[in-house]
């Protein structure tokens, strides 16, 4: 069937062309030249095999069509459809329809069109393609991009059109990213002079990133020795450059790991440090906060999209409350009762979280839910040879605000002088008229409100479902244990020394043994010194 | 004997009490209903994927009954909470098919769920339909295994990657949560590698722990695998609760599925609903059924499953599509034998052939897997996958694989050889 | 002469608690055996395999009591000895599977040749005799508490800061043990089990059997956790548990004291473990989970703290309302109705069941005794 019908179309294809042609003069120069590779690349699209389709996009890109571009997006976003008449075309973003064949406006959608398939393959020749098109965009964020995917793909089919752009580039920053690119090309492609690949591997020892070390484990076999040494000598180089850089890596995955581990810790260091309550109910209050950023994003989304860029911003507040009314709720019905109990809080603040995180389970159902990132914290930034996650930025960033403000808190308010003066002499302070049970709600509510922020956060970078308090409650006493009770510089360095640790040890421990070997170490040290880091002194700490 | 009156007294209507502790649990017994036993975790870790499979079975028990029942009776539904807690997996069980007398149970999720219940399952001689994919290793006669063994997945998904299509990988990384199911599929997966060619030192294999949360560091070394300048592929065997941060961190990294394909085994429809898929366009998962697979059959069931979750946004997913084969093989082998009895239906169950969901005919073997189809899908936008390979034919499912030392002479067959592990070499059984 | 011994350490609470024991010893074998399937007075087996898992817990929940109620230490980490206890009895039964596993392997357990393990990691060797796995029954509790206890009493941790460094410890086990590489099982554990020395663990017989030792545990731990709290010993451990620091300026080598009953629970937490796996046929790492440890504190709590009978009933409750809530329709709000319990047994019944039921007579008496006052008075 297919053997007749094709030539049968391409006729017709071609008429339809020719008539074009005579209408509009301008484009008939170009296309009635061109309809062959255009003509051949629509019949490979519509065949349905990706092997096709890949052949296509490079017909495509060669072709020199002005809409080859276009269409080329349309492929990678399934806006490039073949119809029932095997004609091909695409829908352009303003929703216009054009045939692929001749790049013109159709009247009107052809009948029985179904989406071209993409797939891994496809996409990497749509990006290699595209990025040899769009090498002398006007756009110097897409030269940028264009240059990079040429310098990832190898092509050296971009090697024409990328050292043309690179006579024209203006930007510095990107003349030099396409002459790693064009150094990519000659490093790997075969038949090149050894002058030309030597100055290839200097450039990419330049570059001397992880990336750069692709096209350097990459000289073909038929290069000559000493290109094949220089390339090895550049590859050490770099290793020995990266390997400097782990290191500071290690220490900013630590810092990272410390900062969640410390938001985590802080409302617990409140709850269970200053008043004492073994609060095993503290990762609910996480979880819950973590699903008030979920209910906000959701009434956002149905409500007012386009605030969802501030969508955190508005569940920071939300969750604190909502934590922070549940934690008084709970202090208010069940804890105060417990005083001077501390273990029996730790039965009745487990049974509360069972409560709890059955109730998360009824209502929002036992499955995950998505949590969006806003787009200020998707993607990373490059110091020196590491890549940095804006995410995780953020996430620091915040653990650190939320720790100097816990602490100018409990330094420099009332509440703060008051919480301070009824956790150390309970009945003094209600001799000097504070109202400790009032003290008690609130600082009970504070600590909730602060895991209800570490909530926020977690949303980010983990799962949100009933289970999410469970897997930091451990972690959590480990820290406030850890850096010693009552103290919340203790927090902070016990926090961020084990999220260190961890990262240390994970390289050849492996994730399960370093986590092992930090709790060992935190069971040794605590016989060294058995409350912690930093000690409280004095009277208050003997029972 | 200084044992007074009156404690000999209370302590013998102590005794009493508790022999007569079975009359509280047992229910009045109906003559009229057969008893379908749900084992599925509604609480505790593992109630984020089991709550779904009660759910579809309580469906199916509904519809069929709406048909008319079964030989004439109504199908009742007994649901337990087994709580992710693997001894209470053994206790319900036993409970269910003593107690409650069900005709089969429908349940697991976890490999060592499975293995908990096995002896009660044994020494009681009842059935139970297991829907989850699982390392094979295990043939029983009392259990159905509808899920895929790893033949039925893992294999075919590694192909699809060394073809051109897949992108002709060379260097892989296989990462997994420490336990038996990705231990034994990266072993197979290890031997077949290196018996296709692959280097050594192009395998990387690394295992976290459950749950696992912080993925800088391993996500780091992915990339750091991956810029030895040949194509790296994933092969992720992480466990349901830690592939969201793995996902989230992959995303945030920027390793974009053009650059390292991860392809899981563990991840489908019901997962992603949790996470923002738009960076993770492309990344590829290996089932025997995808929600986005166009069939009327498919299309029927999604609706009803809307309908009976009542939300538009519901998910389905090859576990569920497992029950479902798996129930309607068991309502026919019923038919077939006339009887619910688990010897009957044992015997009449092999070679019943049932429509699965994705177009096909799914048969029962006699080593009490199942025929399936093997579909690999790129995740979308959407949090849906596109099938980009599948295999022409359905893929028997291969209880004991040929790529592992101990296994390969090994053989299951209830029907001829009446033989969960035949040694072919020994000519003998076990 | 030994039971009189025995029977004079005890209280009423203590003989009512052994009669029963003695009760069920007699009544459970004979109606499960002898009294044929039909009669509504027959028990059958897998009731008494539940009940012996509930005797199981109870054992587990005497230890703790031992420990909690009598001398303060609140162990979140008694599930870990429990555990280790279950996986000593756990490897004995894997080795008598011997060549009746899948793959017929003479001496590696299933999951190490599929593994591809070559030979027996070296922890694993006498654990085919019965008479060694026995002793690590109550070694490797024991070995492991007296070492934990010797750096923990000495260094004076105490209160909070024991429970959560006791948490870290089962912590630390279960993710030791959830690793395949070191040779337990992974997170399958050890299951499977096909006979006990020599006699088949599926067996009637043999069900019957191990739901009688485990009674016989559960007096003598009781007997021998009594004769300690009322030695002379015993004293001094309430005296540690009220006010340690003056115990120990009176001259009283505190932490010898907490190390050996520290010790001694943990040996008999092992010793639950082990009777435990034959009867429930499967042990895995999340025997270690902190959660299980909580969970063996509450049931103390609901019993009683510090009356040792209502530990082993609060465990048996509390496990019974569990079995019972679990199934059917209430299957979802199970957890609601177990948080409740905590909640509503720490605020309204501190004492436990049976503290709370011995105030209640109390107060009857003595409120009977004010009647009866009160009623002679006019007849003057």
């Amino acid at each position: 069937m297919r053997i007749i019908c094709l030539p049968l179309i391409a006729l017709r294809r071609l008429a339809s062309c020719l008539l074009f042609g005579l209408v509009l003069i301008l484009s008939a120069q170009t296309q009635g030249a061109l309809a062959g590779p255009l003509d051949e690349a629509a019949a490979l699209f519509a065949k349905d095999s990706f092997t096709d389709t890949a052949r296509a996009i490079e017909l495509l890109a060669d072709s020199g069509a002005e809409h080859a571009g276009p269409a080329i997006e349309a492929l990678n976003d399934r806006r490039l459809f073949v119809a029932a008449d095997q004609s091909v075309y695409f829908r352009d973003p303003t929703g216009a329809f054009i045939a692929l064949a001749t790049g013109q406006k159709l009247p009107a959608e052809p009948a029985g069109g179904t989406g071209v398939r993409v797939n891994n393959r496809i996409r990497g020749a749509i990006n290699t393609a595209l990025g040899t098109l769009t090498l002398q965009s006007p756009d110097p964020a897409k030269r940028r991009a264009a240059a990079e995917a040429v310098f990832k793909s190898r092509s050296p089919d971009s090697e024409t059109a990328l050292q043309a752009a690179m006579q024209n580039e203006k930007i510095a920053a990107i003349r030099e990213i396409q002459q790693t690119a064009l150094a990519a090309i000659i490093a790997t492609s075969p038949n090149r002079s050894d002058i030309d690949r030597l100055a290839a591997i200097e450039v990419l020892k330049e570059r001397g990133d992880r990336e750069a070390l692709t096209p350097l484990n990459q000289i073909p076999d038929s290069a000559s020795a000493n290109v094949k040494d220089a390339a090895k000598a550049a590859a050490q180089t770099i290793n020995n450059r990266l390997a400097t850089w782990s290191a500071v890596q290690n220490a900013w995955y630590g810092v990272s790991l410390g900062s969640v581990l410390l938001l985590a810790a802080i409302g617990l260091a409140i709850t269970f440090g200053v008043m004492g309550i073994i609060n095993m109910a503290h990762g609910e209050m996480v979880m819950i906060g973590a699903y008030a950023t979920f209910i906000i994003q959701e009434i956002i989304r149905q409500n007012a999209p386009g605030l969802f860029e501030y969508s955190l911003a508005i569940a920071i507040p939300a969750a604190f409350i909502i934590a922070g009314l549940i934690g008084i709720a709970m202090e208010r019905l069940v804890i105060r009762h417990l005083y001077g109990r501390p273990l029996e809080t730790l039965l009745a603040t487990w049974g509360i979280s069972l409560i709890l995180m059955q109730a998360i389970r009824t209502l929002f159902g036992p499955t995950n839910r998505e949590v969006g990132a806003p787009a200020f914290m998707s993607g990373s930034f490059r110091i020196g040879l590491i890549d940095i996650t804006y995410g995780r930025v953020w996430i620091v960033g915040f653990a650190l605000v939320v720790f100097f403000a816990v602490l100018a808190l409990l330094r420099f308010t009332p509440l703060g002088l008051q919480m301070r003066a009824v956790t150390q002499n309970r009945r003094m302070a209600a001799s000097m008229g504070i109202r400790t049970a009032r003290v008690d709600a609130l600082t009970f509510g504070l600590g909730s409100g602060i895991a209800g922020l570490a909530g926020v956060a977690l949303s980010q970078i983990d799962n949100v479902s009933p289970n999410l308090g469970q897997s930091y409650i451990i972690d959590s006493f480990m820290v406030v244990v850890f850096g010693g009770v009552g103290n919340l510089w203790g927090t902070l360095v016990a926090a961020l020394s084990l999220g260190i640790a961890n990262k240390f040890l994970e390289p050849f421990a492996g994730a399960v043994l370093g986590k092992i070997a930090l709790l060992v170490f935190i069971i040794l040290f605590i016989q060294k010194r058995p409350r912690g880091l930093f000690a409280l002194k004095g009277r208050a700490v003997e029972q | 004997m200084t044992l007074t009156r009156r404690s000999l007294l209370a302590s013998s209507a102590m005794a009493a009490a508790a022999a007569t502790l079975p009359a509280i649990p047992a229910f009045a017994q109906s003559g009229d209903t057969i008893k379908v036993g749900i084992l599925h975790s509604l609480s505790g870790t593992m109630a984020i994927s089991e709550t779904t499979l009660k759910d579809v079975m309580l469906m199916l028990i509904d519809e069929q009954n709406k048909k008319g029942g079964l030989l004439g009776k109504k199908l009742e539904a007994v649901v337990v909470d087994p709580a992710s807690n693997w001894p209470l997996f053994a206790e319900k069980a036993r409970e269910l098919i003593t107690q409650h007398k069900v005709a089969a149970t429908f349940g697991c999720w976890t490999s060592v769920s499975r293995k908990s219940v096995l002896p009660v399952f044994k020494e009681l001689n009842n059935i139970l339909f297991y829907p989850v994919q699982y390392e094979g290793e295990e043939s029983e006669r009392n259990v159905f295994y509808t899920g895929a063994a790893p033949n039925q997945q893992a294999i075919p998904a590694v192909d699809y990657l060394m073809s051109k299509d897949g992108g002709e990988v060379k260097r892989w990384v296989l990462a997994g949560t420490d336990y038996v199911y990705p231990r034994t599929t990266n072993k197979i997966l290890e031997a077949y590698l290196l018996a296709k060619g692959v280097a050594k030192e192009d395998i990387m294999i690394n295992y976290t722990p459950f749950g696992h949360s912080d993925w800088q560091t391993i996500v780091a070394d992915i990339k750091k695998f991956g810029s030895a300048g040949k194509k790296t592929a994933v092969v992720s065997t992480i466990n349901g609760d830690a592939n969201v941060p793995f996902y989230k961190e992959l995303g945030n990294a920027g390793i974009k599925a053009t650059d390292i394909p991860v392809v899981a085994f563990s991840v489908g429809e019901e997962e992603l609903a949790g996470i923002d898929t738009k960076p993770l366009v492309g990344h590829l998962a290996a089932w025997n059924y995808f929600q986005s697979v166009k069939n009327p059959a498919n299309e029927a069931f999604i609706k009803q499953w809307k309908a009976y979750k009542k939300s538009d946004k519901a998910v389905t997913n090859d576990p569920m599509e497992a029950h479902v084969i798996g129930f309607n093989m068991w309502i026919k082998a019923v038919e077939k034998a006339k009887s619910v009895a688990p010897d009957a239906v044992i015997d009449a169950i092999v070679g019943v052939e049932v429509p699965n969901l994705t177009g096909g005919i799914s048969k029962m073997l006699p080593n009490h897997h199942i025929t399936k189809p093997v579909l690999i899908g790129e995740i979308r936008a959407d949090g849906q996958f596109d099938v980009v390979w599948q295999t022409k034919d359905l893929v028997p499912g291969d209880a004991w694989t040929d790529h592992l030392e101990g296994s390969k002479d090994l053989e299951a067959d209830w029907v001829k050889l009446k033989c969960g592990n035949y040694n072919t070499k020994l000519k003998k059984c076990g | 002469m030994i039971t009189s011994a025995i029977l004079a350490r005890l209280d009423l609470r203590g003989r009512l608690f052994l009669g029963a024991i003695l009760a069920a010893l007699i009544l459970v074998p004979v109606l499960n055996l002898v009294v044929p399937a039909g009669s509504p007075l027959h028990v059958p087996t897998w009731l008494v395999s539940l009940l012996g898992k509930y005797l199981c817990y109870a054992i587990l929940a005497l230890a703790l009591d031992l420990v909690w109620g009598y001398c303060g230490i609140l162990s979140l980490g008694h599930g870990a000895f429990f555990a280790l206890g279950g996986y000593a009895m756990g490897m004995y039964l894997m080795r008598q599977i011997g060549t009746r596993g899948v793959y017929g392997h003479p001496v590696l357990p299933d999951f190490m040749v599929f593994l591809n393990w070559k030979e027996l990691p070296w922890f694993w060797y006498g654990f085919d005799m019965f008479p060694f796995a026995l002793l690590m029954v109550f070694l490797a509790p024991g070995i492991l508490a007296f070492v934990f206890g010797w750096f923990a009493f000495r260094s004076r941790v105490t209160g909070v800061y024991l429970s959560i460094i006791t948490q870290a410890l089962t912590y630390a086990l279960m993710l030791a043990f959830f690793r395949n590489d070191m040779g337990f099982g992974g997170n399958n554990g050890l299951t499977d089990f096909k006979d006990i020395v020599g006699f088949p663990v599926q067996a009637q017989g043999t069900r019957v059997a191990l739901f009688a030792l485990t009674l016989i545990a559960l007096a003598g731990s009781y007997i021998l956790a009594r004769a300690i709290v009322t030695s002379k010993a015993g004293k001094v451990l309430v005296a540690i548990r009220d006010a340690e620091s003056r115990t120990r300026f009176l001259g009283f080598r505190v932490e010898r004291y907490k190390l050996f009953v520290f010790t001694l629970s943990a040996m008999m937490a092992g010793l639950a473990g082990a009777l435990y796996v034959p009867q429930v046929g499967i042990i895995n790492p999340s025997e270690f989970a902190p959660g299980n440890s909580i969970e063996v504190v509450i049931w103390v709590a609901v019993g009683g703290r510090g009356t040792l009978v209502g530990a082993a009933i609060g465990a048996v409750l509390v496990n019974f309302a569990k079995t019972t809530f679990t199934t059917g329709a209430l299957a979802p709000y199970w957890l609601f109705a177990l948080g409740a319990l905590f909640v509503l047994t720490t605020l309204y019944m501190p004492k436990g069941v049976i503290g709370t039921y011995a105030e209640w007579r109390e107060k009857r008496r003595e409120r009977a005794s004010l009647a009866a006052h009160a009623a002679s008075k006019p007849a003057e």
